[in-house]
């Protein structure tokens, strides 16, 4: 027999689901107007908003910017994350408890204060080119979601399948690539799109590191929204959240999201 | 193909702890020997020092002459058995199987073969395909067995194999291992905490504690004379009673306990008795009667629980409380006096101890 749910529930859901995708529904809706100004409801309907983010050459700079920084700094991230999160899950034991809060403290610092500091360090005290320093930044910014999540995965790994390889004549190096690896690959998927995703969305850091010349493209999108107001700002908008809804699905279809929230 | 295996004077350290004290252990080519012992005894330590996962601070450890001691755990080639079985996830039954011969670079037709041998002999062929997460707990212990075989090493090294099995898959399965084991003939270290496990492999059993090994003997002369007051009471003699020979009669003497409780006990049983001993005996080795006219030590009967096959009374008696068993024909009231009668089958003597 199915439960009868009270309508009051259902208008409530409803208010909340409302909430959350209102503003998406506006945004797209803005994109699509055929007006040279924000508007929603949409009057007529156009794409030549999209077309002119690839028509804006500072947009087209900052896409590329954007992808680069992310692609690089999630690698460097992974490089560096994935050795941490071993280390901590294989002897954490031996290490002190204190190591792993360590590795997640970039989170709990506001990151207009990790901006703000990489800004004075990075750039004024070392002089660091801009993508560079962009690189760094990131990199500190989504480093802590990478050792979360793979960590989360290897807590669940038995060590001993790492023993019983070693057992069987595989040398610990490349049963690190042929046993462990394999083992948590979802977890370093997962590690990379959330680290891609962060990078890509970022503000905070980037409007500190940001230069003449270089930027990334939610930075150009601040620096255009102040001279124009055009649908332009609503099109990146919806670029960006099909980006990010597309690498979801991505992951949804291959292994499920449940794991994310692991 | 198989190896003597021999420990020499081993000691080992976690952080500032020492775990083993000067442990030496000889097994000889293709006998199974377990180390048996309550949790954080040496017992699994020893065999990750030989397994190359730890390192010893002293001593050496050799396989067939050649020296262990500093080579890489992944030079070693020994098989190991672990007791959450340590499949490879991602792998697939056979390839599980064949990873060993992988790394000995056997591929193709020969490595086909020799997986699919070794799958036929644990039963397991028909699920050469599937992945470890698909099979029982008897089958995942089956397909690490063959992962270890498969390889021929000439040492197996069991730790705690059977433990997550249920009862009766655990008898079957130690069937199962031994007759392997007896098959290929290699030597082979069983680490186990189960007494009648250990007991029913094994040549021989080394019980361990606090880092040592307090005996190593066949299963047979351990249970029957153990060597010291631990093992004994590991192997269930319950009853460690301190007497002193007060007179030598021939073939008998007569000896004689704190609190003047005296006993005669003949030396054809248990060999020459020295001046001071320990007489050891299980519950079964006193046995409890009425009869006040026995041979025995007086005591007042306390508690009074049900085996099954006999009854079990805890006995206050002038050397101190007791555990002896009496007849189901006859059983006697709590508070009631009694004499508890040695039986020499199941009672040993043991030298006495300086702590």
């Amino acid at each position: 027999m199915p439960t009868k749910i009270h309508p009051a529930l259902i208008g409530f859901t409803a208010l909340v689901f409302l909430f959350l995708v209102g503003p998406l529904v506006i945004v797209v809706g803005a994109a699509l107007s055929d007006t040279t100004f924000l508007t929603f409801p949409p009057q007529g309907f156009s794409l030549r908003w999209f077309q002119n983010i690839f028509e804006i050459d500072a947009f087209r700079r900052t896409i590329l910017t954007s992808l680069q920084v992310a692609v690089i700094s999630t690698f460097v991230a992974l490089l560096i994350g994935i050795p941490a999160s071993y280390a901590m899950s294989r002897y954490r034991i031996q290490l002190p408890g204190w190591l792993s809060t360590l590795f997640v403290l970039p989170v709990l610092v506001p990151e207009l204060v990790l901006g703000f500091s990489l800004l004075k360090n990075l750039a004024f005290q070392f002089n660091a080119p801009i993508f560079l320093s962009l690189i760094i930044g990131h990199t500190i910014l989504i480093l802590p979601y990478v050792i979360r999540v793979i960590s989360a995965s290897l807590a669940s790994f038995d060590f001993s399948i790492e023993e019983a390889a070693i057992s069987l004549g595989s040398p610990p190096l490349k049963t690190f690539f042929t046993v462990l690896l394999p083992n948590v690959r979802s977890g370093v998927i997962a590690a990379f799109i959330l680290a891609f995703i962060t990078s890509v969305n970022d503000v905070s850091i980037s409007i500190f590191l940001t230069g003449p010349g270089i930027s990334t493209l939610p930075i150009q999108l601040l620096a255009h929204m102040e001279q124009f107001f055009d649908p332009t700002v609503a099109s990146v908008s919806v670029m960006l959240m099909v980006l990010t809804v597309a690498v979801m699905a991505i992951v949804e279809r291959t292994l499920g999201l449940t794991f994310l929230a692991k | 193909m198989t190896k003597p295996l021999s420990i020499r004077n081993i000691t080992a350290h976690y952080g500032q702890t020492k775990v083993l004290e000067d442990l030496s252990l000889d097994i000889a080519e293709g006998e199974l020997v377990s180390l048996l012992g309550a949790s954080g005894c040496g017992k699994t330590t020893t065999l990750r020092l030989v397994a190359g996962f730890l390192q010893p601070t002293s001593g050496n450890i050799t396989l067939g002459g050649k020296d262990l001691t500093k080579l890489p755990a992944h030079q070693r080639d020994i098989g190991l058995v672990f007791q959450n079985y340590a499949l490879f996830p991602h792998l697939s039954v056979a390839e599980n199987v064949g990873f060993g011969l992988k790394q000995r670079g056997i591929s193709g037709e020969a490595k086909t073969k020799r997986v699919g041998a070794m799958l036929e002999r644990v039963g397991l062929a028909h699920l050469a395909e599937r992945l470890p997460g698909a099979l029982s707990g008897g089958q995942k212990q089956r397909v690490a067995l063959a992962r270890a075989l498969v390889i021929e090493p000439p040492l197996l090294m069991f730790d705690e194999p059977l433990s997550n099995l249920d009862a009766k898959l655990r008898v079957d399965m130690r069937v199962e291992i031994r007759q392997l084991q007896r098959a290929n003939g290699t030597t082979s270290v069983y680490v186990t905490h189960d007494q009648e496990e250990a007991f029913s492999i094994s040549d021989r059993v080394a019980i361990m504690h606090a880092g040592k090994i307090m005996q190593l003997d066949t299963p047979e002369n351990l249970y029957q004379r153990p060597a010291n007051a631990f093992v004994a009471r590991f192997v269930g003699f319950e009853n460690l009673v301190p007497m002193k020979v007060v007179a030598r009669d021939g073939a008998q003497i007569t000896a004689e306990a704190a609190g003047g409780v005296k006993l005669t006990l003949g030396l054809e049983h248990f060999g020459a008795i020295p001046d001071n001993f320990v007489l050891a005996c299980r519950a079964d080795g006193l046995a409890v009667t009425d009869n006040m006219g026995a041979e025995g030590i007086p005591t007042t009967l306390g508690l009074r629980t049900y085996l099954g096959r006999a009854y079990q009374y805890q006995s206050d008696t002038a050397a101190g409380m007791l555990v002896a068993n009496g007849p189901l024909s006859r059983p006697l009231e709590p508070g009631s006096s009694a004499k508890l009668v040695p039986v020499p089958d199941q009672c040993t003597i043991l030298a006495v101890e300086t702590p």
